[in-house]
């Protein structure tokens, strides 16, 4: 505990002293960043004691003596494609306003809570009423080398307007070796009618801290796909936060999680139903390799009232060594009675007759290994309707699984 | 022997610490075809997987020559190169992968070994096209994952595609007739028939004598209780049709065939 109140005191105490001098801000800005900070100092770190960390120790994220990132490592479209624009918050705070920490409760998520204080001058993305946009708006965060490390408080904002249609992606990279924190926050909204898909590429460097929240509300009948791919940092965490709050919207949640070394990887996610009509489809798969460990969390919460709710939600992991280790919870809350609910997990190894399948017809070993585990991947990598997103983590599994040319 | 494919001498194998193979002598010639009957449990299925290197079956005693080379010191993948194929009785699905991709890995795998340059996109389809006829099999079945929701028939259909996509040069065929209707059966034994030739052996492992109809063999070895109780011509099919397993279980073993032959 002592330990960890001074991390915070040193660490992120200059940030703190900033949001009083920030002259320039709106009072509801400087007053929702107050509120930031002090739901973050009543939290502190998460232990492994606290529920939604039980897996994930984020001591090593705490012991580090961070300074703030000089600079924005944020890279946008310009021009945006046509019917979205996009600004920085600061030129776009009215309209950011009404959606701003709505989204994104920081309430019990003191990460949340950090960035609501400190963030940047991050990106608001707003999708015109009814705007049809096949150009994939592609967002890249690339968190350079420093000479210390360093703490980014990217923030994204996504409107999407009513009856519009897009696709966002966020790749995350970083190099240099050197530590680097993002504690980032993305909030979505998603109008009546809209078709949102949302992309995220996590690859950062293995030596990055990755904790980032994503968090979308949906209106009625809209659709919003997810597609978190998290394949790089030392320790990543993402927690996604779907709330259907119209009646008849879909949502589809999409993740694949690949860690090896000393990788750690977590996952949490909430689909909360809270209209009638809702349908989400929801699968996680998890790669662990060498002494990696993953997390799925996943919650399904069914609100009294939201009737002929239709829900599934699956986790499927594969375990590539003795020391690689996942812990999965799938879970449901159901508070309807009239509702269509089901989840499943399971956890393997690769199928040793499949192995020996593929080498009875003349595949080495390796390579019947790389083709089992890119076949058990590309269930996912292949949803993902970006091409170029797409071609990056079929990249960076072939990176990762020698023996294999092209995808299968 | 001159033009001897496979020479297996006392052939002791284990799964899970069970003894199944308890000295199974057996010599295949260039161009042969035989097949192996037997009682279930018998050690037919065993035999077939130690002969392609499955792992986890344990050979605890005895050799197998392959075309003069020591079979079971190589891996399952260089059995596999050097001529060897299994069509096996469960074909394994594989989500994920398609038929087509596979097999264009594994013929460029075994042309490789033999340094052959390997084949493009274009010459594969060809190939592949041409071999699918054989069996029947559709352009759908090749594009879609391995086996994945292939009924039972298109599953067996597969594996004799494969077979001659790969053109082995010793087929181990384990029950490639169970579970097929008579339509289903027909275009399988076609298929097989079709790739017969005098470069080419074939051991035909089969719970009935049905498929000796349409796949005649040169030589029938019946498999009880881990060691060839009986080996004959095509003729012996008959007699164990009309008797059942349980002859033999009663009557005193015949001399072995092939064994005498040595």
């Amino acid at each position: 505990m002592e330990a960890q109140t001074l991390a915070v005191e040193t660490a992120f105490a200059p940030g703190f002293a900033a949001i009083e001098t920030a002259a320039a801000s709106p009072r509801w800005l400087t007053a929702l960043r107050e509120s930031g900070r002090e739901r973050f100092e009543a939290l502190g770190f998460p232990t492994t004691k606290t529920e939604a960390w039980r897996f994930t120790s984020v001591r090593p994220i705490t012991e580090v003596a961070w300074t703030r990132a000089a600079r924005e490592a944020l890279r946008r479209p310009d021009p945006a494609p046509r019917g979205v624009r996009i600004r920085r918050l600061s030129e776009a705070l009215a309209d950011a306003e009404p959606h701003l920490a709505r989204i994104a409760s920081f309430e019990d998520n003191a990460f949340t809570a950090l960035n609501t204080a400190l963030f940047e001058d991050g990106l608001l993305v707003e999708i015109g009423r009814g705007a049809v946009v096949a150009e994939p708006i592609e967002l890249v965060f690339d968190a350079a080398s420093a000479a210390h490390p360093e703490v980014s408080y990217p923030r994204l904002l996504v409107v999407a307007g009513e009856g519009s249609q897009a696709t966002v992606v966020e790749t995350w990279t970083g190099r240099g070796g050197r530590p680097h924190l993002n504690c980032a926050v993305t909030e979505i909204s998603v109008g009546d009618g809209a078709v949102l898909t949302h992309v995220k590429v996590q690859r950062e460097d293995e030596s990055a801290f990755h904790v980032h929240a994503i968090a979308a509300r949906q209106g009625r009948a809209s659709r919003f796909t997810s597609h978190n791919i998290s394949l790089g940092a030392a320790l990543a965490r993402t927690d996604l936060d779907v709330a259907l709050a119209g009646e008849g919207a879909e949502c589809e949640a999409n993740g694949l999680f690949v860690a090896g070394g000393s990788q750690h990887c977590d996952n949490h996610t909430t689909i909360d139903h809270a209209r009638p009509h809702g349908v989400s489809r929801e699968l996680y798969k998890g790669i662990l390799d060498g002494k990696a460990r993953g997390v799925f969390h996943g919650t399904v919460l069914v609100r009294p009232g939201a009737q002929k709710t239709d829900a599934i939600q699956t986790n499927k992991n594969l375990l590539l060594s003795r020391e690689a280790l996942v812990d999965s919870t799938p879970a449901l809350r159901i508070e309807a009675d009239d509702v269509k609910c089901k989840h499943g997990s399971t956890t393997g190894q690769l199928d040793p007759l499949a192995l020996f399948y593929l080498r009875s017809r003349g595949l080495g070993e390796d390579e019947a290994r790389a083709l089992l585990v890119r076949a058990f991947a590309s269930e996912l990598v292949s949803r993902i309707p970006v091409a170029a997103a797409r071609d990056a983590v079929e990249a960076a599994l072939s990176a990762r699984l020698p023996g294999l040319s092209e995808a299968p | 022997m001159a033009g001897t494919i496979l020479e297996i001498k006392n052939l002791h194998a284990s799964v899970g610490g069970k003894e199944i193979l308890r000295g199974v002598d057996l010599v295949v010639g260039a161009g042969q075809v035989h097949a192996i009957m037997g009682p279930n449990g018998s050690g037919k299925s065993t035999l077939a997987h130690v002969l392609a290197g499955r792992p986890g079956y344990d050979v605890t005693a005895g050799s197998v020559l392959y075309q003069g080379k020591d079979l079971l010191a190589m891996k399952p993948e260089e059995r596999a190169r050097e001529g060897v194929f299994l069509a096996f009785q469960y074909p394994v699905e594989i989500p994920g992968v398609s038929n087509v991709y596979f097999l264009k890995n594994a013929v460029n795998a075994i042309r490789k070994h033999r340094g052959l340059p390997e084949l493009d996109a274009m010459d594969f389809l060809k190939l592949s096209k041409e071999k699918a006829r054989l069996v029947e099999i559709g352009e759908d079945l090749l594009k879609r994952p391995v086996n994945e929701g292939f009924s039972g028939g298109e599953k067996k259909r597969n594996e004799i595609y494969q077979m001659a996509v790969l053109e082995p040069t010793l087929a181990i065929l384990d029950e490639t007739d169970s579970g097929l209707d008579i339509d289903a059966l027909r275009i399988v034994a076609s298929g097989v028939n079709a790739l017969r030739a005098p470069e080419r052996s074939m051991i035909v492992v089969t719970h009935y004598q049905r498929l000796l109809n349409y796949i005649v063999p040169d030589y029938l070895h019946v498999l009880v209780d881990g060691r060839i109780a009986l080996s004959g011509g095509k003729e012996l099919a008959l007699t164990l049709e009309e008797k059942g397993y349980t002859w033999l279980e009663k009557e005193p073993p015949a001399p072995r065939v092939e064994a005498a032959a040595r």
